[in-house]
């Protein structure tokens, strides 16, 4: 649709960078992969080379054992790195540990490429940094008005006052396990909660992973069949698959608890049974969104990744060129 | 209002009655008068508020936000007060306006204003007070609290009997100060007239394998036990009141039973519709429940009548404290008297010995009776269900063969397992199609529920949100009370309290029963004459 940008181009593989011979977060195997972070959805087995940040290609190696150290090049935050035509560096996302926008230059045009992100504060990450550019390639996993995430803090409060006042109950809290559970997990302790908190076991490698890097979960106590006895009042965090799974039987009379943006609307909450919504996301909601498409200044946004459709129609509204990003092929 | 759009929020969301009361105890400590009191009123259904429709709603939202935006907004939520709380453009500093308030500056604006003031409230709140508001004036909070929960909240709340608040209840107005007050151990029991008010009723257990052998026949008498609908009747000088065995008045749905009343006294009997001296099935009854002013083509098509079988006062003589005997005979000389209009005594059967009145029971089915119940000569009228004195013997159940179709997750416990049947029967057309018949998630043991949801997990073909779709082969063995036809299902058909008797794990699909045969099994027998 815009010649200008024909050097980008969302192929089979993913987004193609043609004058840099990389695709960034590519769902097929690719010789060169630019990866923005370690989410599963973003960072694939595969690849004969890999590009990203230190943490990302940690996050990557403790997911994936068979991704070789010869075969990443970690990339730090605001280092630029010459691949082929292009030039490109890191900006951080604020998503989750590691997480990073693709700054590419070429031909003395700038286009950002975002992930996925978010504009507040997160204590298990580096916050979002602005990168002005020409074009901005914007996720938009909550693209409607009606996403607007509350305070972190205050959906951290609900979980805590309920444990007091359900003590006999446990609170089985879904979470995504990384990211989403490593910040949860920091958020409560920053909250002055010192109990042990009860995790799944395939939560473990992850949070490891995070004190690695230096991040403080507190005391973690992995769930057996004999913990599932002790955990009324307590937190016990996992998939969010696993509360409808086996795994969940045997506790001590169930809260079921979900930590997502998605629980901003009743009707998800009701469907998934959910009887504790935490509204916390690592996304950006609507007002994130619409504030960054102004504010990083580029003239063209393209919009990927979730709601695409109201996104288009405000970058529209306000004098922008903006289509979804399925139809730049 | 902040901490009552917290409630709604939690009242919805929560899956067990313990857990709801917990969270009203919980916000009646916490709220203050009087917004507790009209908080209550508000879940209770007794708030006065004013309508504001949708269409003026959404044109308030359309000239604040982009309309495409709205429209796509909408379409993704699909509840519109849920919507709009959402987009509606707010600071992100709202205030505490109380519910009292709010309901009060929106009910004393006129109706040309009414949409402004909405606006300016809305602009003030925050995103759950918006769509609490927003809920109440749409009418509707769907938060799963009946009145009785609501009482007995009330009642651990201040440590009373929920008995003592049933029987206020209907003298006390919103915002229930004084109610509070008497709860909180502040004032005396409030003082109301009471002659109208309902009286809590006395219920029966149901009989269990063994009970018969440790009970004298001699000491009970039995009735037959009516399908329709608990009521008591109460007149005094020249009002009258019809209420259901939970205090909920339908005096509004039934005047052709109220304005036959010129007697005074409480009446307790069983609510049903007799045609010619001949009573009908439940569905009659049910074209009139929930009917706030019957026409008179409805009035003439399903006439009301009492069934009456017990008396607790007459002419404002208090007899509960009466043995059932002396009551009957009460009851009987008033009716003598009386002779009222639309009102018939209930039959008594008197054996001396349990296997006589089995013979009873083995009729029921054939005349449409649920089964009998029992009364023990001598007890006073006893409020609840208080053991030893009144039981019910039901009917024995009909069953037949099912194929499980859909599994849906249960609640808090039975959050992991697939404990929710919807089970089918063959079609008619012979074309080998299943066509949903019920849905049970009771009568199983804790194994067979093991098995169940183990046998869910693997023979799922599709899945829709927390229900799964099941390859159609296991055939669940249903017992049912009743079977009656049904316009609002697509069989045609509507059983009563089905669960699972038996997972018949033996037998093939092909082996079920039709819709047909089920057809067959409804209740023609209601030809009762009275």
């Amino acid at each position: 649709m815009n010649d200008k940008y024909s050097w980008l181009r969302q192929g089979t593989k993913g987004l193609v960078c043609t004058p840099g011979k990389f695709v960034i977060d590519p769902i097929q195997p690719t010789d060169l992969a630019v990866i923005t972070h370690g989410h599963a959805d973003h960072a694939r087995s595969g690849h004969r080379h890999i590009i990203a940040t230190p943490e990302t290609i940690a996050i990557m190696r403790a997911r994936y054992k068979d991704i070789r150290k010869e075969s990443t090049t970690p990339l730090d935050f605001g280092v630029a790195k010459k691949i082929n035509d292009v030039e490109i560096r890191f900006a951080s996302a604020g998503h989750i540990l590691g997480s990073a926008q693709v700054v590419i230059d070429y031909r003395g045009t700038r286009v950002v490429v975002s992930g996925d992100y978010k504009r507040r504060a997160d204590p298990s990450c580096e916050p979002f940094e602005l990168v002005p550019c020409n074009l901005f390639i914007t996720e938009a996993t909550f693209g409607l008005p009606v996403f607007s995430h509350p305070p972190a803090d205050t959906e951290v409060l609900k979980l805590l006052n309920s444990l007091k006042k359900f003590p006999d109950k446990t609170h089985l809290v879904g979470v995504y396990a990384l990211g989403k559970c490593q910040r949860l997990l920091c958020h409560i302790r920053k909250h002055g909660y010192t109990e042990p908190i009860f995790i799944h076991g395939a939560m473990r490698p992850l949070c490891d992973l995070y004190k690695s890097f230096g991040y403080e979960l507190g005391e973690l106590v992995q769930v057996t069949s004999r913990v599932k006895k002790i955990t009324a009042g307590k937190i016990v965090v996992c998939p969010p698959s696993a509360i409808a799974e086996k795994w969940s039987r045997g506790f001590v009379s169930p809260m079921t608890c979900l930590a997502s943006g998605w629980m901003r609307i009743r009707q998800r909450v009701k469907q998934r049974q959910i009887e504790l919504p935490l509204i916390i996301s690592d996304h950006a909601d609507w007002y994130e969104l619409t504030t960054t498409v102004r504010e990083v200044g580029a003239k063209d946004i393209w919009v990927t990744h979730g709601q695409e459709e109201a996104l288009v129609h405000y970058a529209q509204t306000i004098g922008l060129n903006s289509a979804p990003l399925s139809l730049q092929t | 209002m902040k901490l009552f759009a917290l409630l709604l929020e939690q009242l919805v969301y929560s899956s067990s009655r313990n857990q709801k009361i917990r969270h009203l105890i919980t916000y009646f400590s916490q709220e203050k008068d009087p917004d507790r009191g009209f908080a209550v009123a508000a879940i209770a259904g007794t708030l006065q508020i004013p309508n504001i429709t949708s269409s003026v709603i959404r044109k308030l939202i359309e000239d604040r936000v982009d309309p495409e935006l709205f429209r796509l907004s909408y379409d993704y939520v699909g509840d519109l007060a849920e919507t709009v709380s959402l987009v509606w453009p707010s600071n992100i500093t709202s205030e505490n306006i109380s519910l009292y308030a709010a309901t009060n500056t929106l009910a004393s604006s006129s109706r040309s204003d009414a949409p402004k003031t909405l606006a300016m409230l809305l602009d003030r709140l925050g995103q759950s007070e918006r769509f609490a508001l927003l809920k109440l004036i749409t009418g509707g909070l769907r938060v799963g609290v009946s009145a009785r929960l609501l009482k007995i909240a009330l009642g651990k709340f201040g440590n009373k009997n929920v008995i003592d608040i049933e029987e206020l209840w209907f003298g006390l107005t919103p915002p229930y100060t004084d109610l509070f007050e008497w709860l909180e151990g502040k004032a005396k029991l409030p003082n109301v007239d009471r002659a109208l008010l309902f009286r809590p009723v006395m219920l029966a257990h149901p009989i269990v394998k063994n009970d018969l052998k440790s009970m004298s026949a001699k000491e009970f008498i039995a009735e037959w036990k009516w399908d329709g609908v608990r009521v008591q009747a109460i007149a005094y000088k020249n009002q009258s009141r019809l209420y259901t065995r939970t205090g909920e008045d339908i005096s509004r749905s039934f005047p052709d039973v109220l304005d036959q009343i010129n007697w005074q006294g409480v009446i307790d009997g069983e609510l049903l519709v007799v045609q010619k001296n001949t009573v009908q099935p439940f569905e009659q009854l049910q074209k009139r429940l929930g009917r706030k002013k019957p026409t008179k083509q409805i009035l003439d098509q399903y006439p009301a009548h009492i069934m009456a079988y017990d008396i607790l006062e007459n002419n404002r003589e208090d007899l509960r404290s009466l043995t059932f005997l002396e009551r009957r005979r009460h009851l009987e000389e008033w009716f003598a008297l009386e002779r009222p209009k639309r009102i018939s005594l209930s039959e008594i059967i008197s054996v001396s010995k349990w296997s006589d009145l089995t013979k009873y029971r083995d009729l029921c089915r054939l005349h449409g009776y649920e089964g009998l119940v029992l009364k023990r000569r001598q007890s006073p009228y006893l409020v609840g269900r208080k053991k030893g004195h009144w039981y019910k013997w039901k009917r024995d159940p009909l069953s037949a063969e099912c194929i499980l179709m859909y599994a849906k997750r249960g609640h808090g416990k039975r959050s992991s397992y697939y404990s929710d049947y919807t089970f089918g029967c063959w079609s008619n057309n012979n074309d080998n199609t299943l066509m949903p018949v019920g849905k049970a998630y009771s009568g199983y043991t804790d194994d067979d529920l093991l098995r169940l949801d183990k046998y869910v997990r693997d023979n799922t073909t599709e899945r829709f949100g927390p229900v799964r779709s099941i390859n159609p082969s296991l055939v669940l063995e249903i017992a049912f009370d009743a079977v009656q036809f049904s316009n609002r299902h697509k069989s045609g058909i509507a059983m009563r309290f089905p669960r699972i008797k038996r997972v018949r794990w033996d037998k093939p699909a092909n082996e079920a029963d039709s819709v047909e045969k089920l057809r067959q099994m409804v209740d023609q027998s209601a030809f009762v004459k009275i």
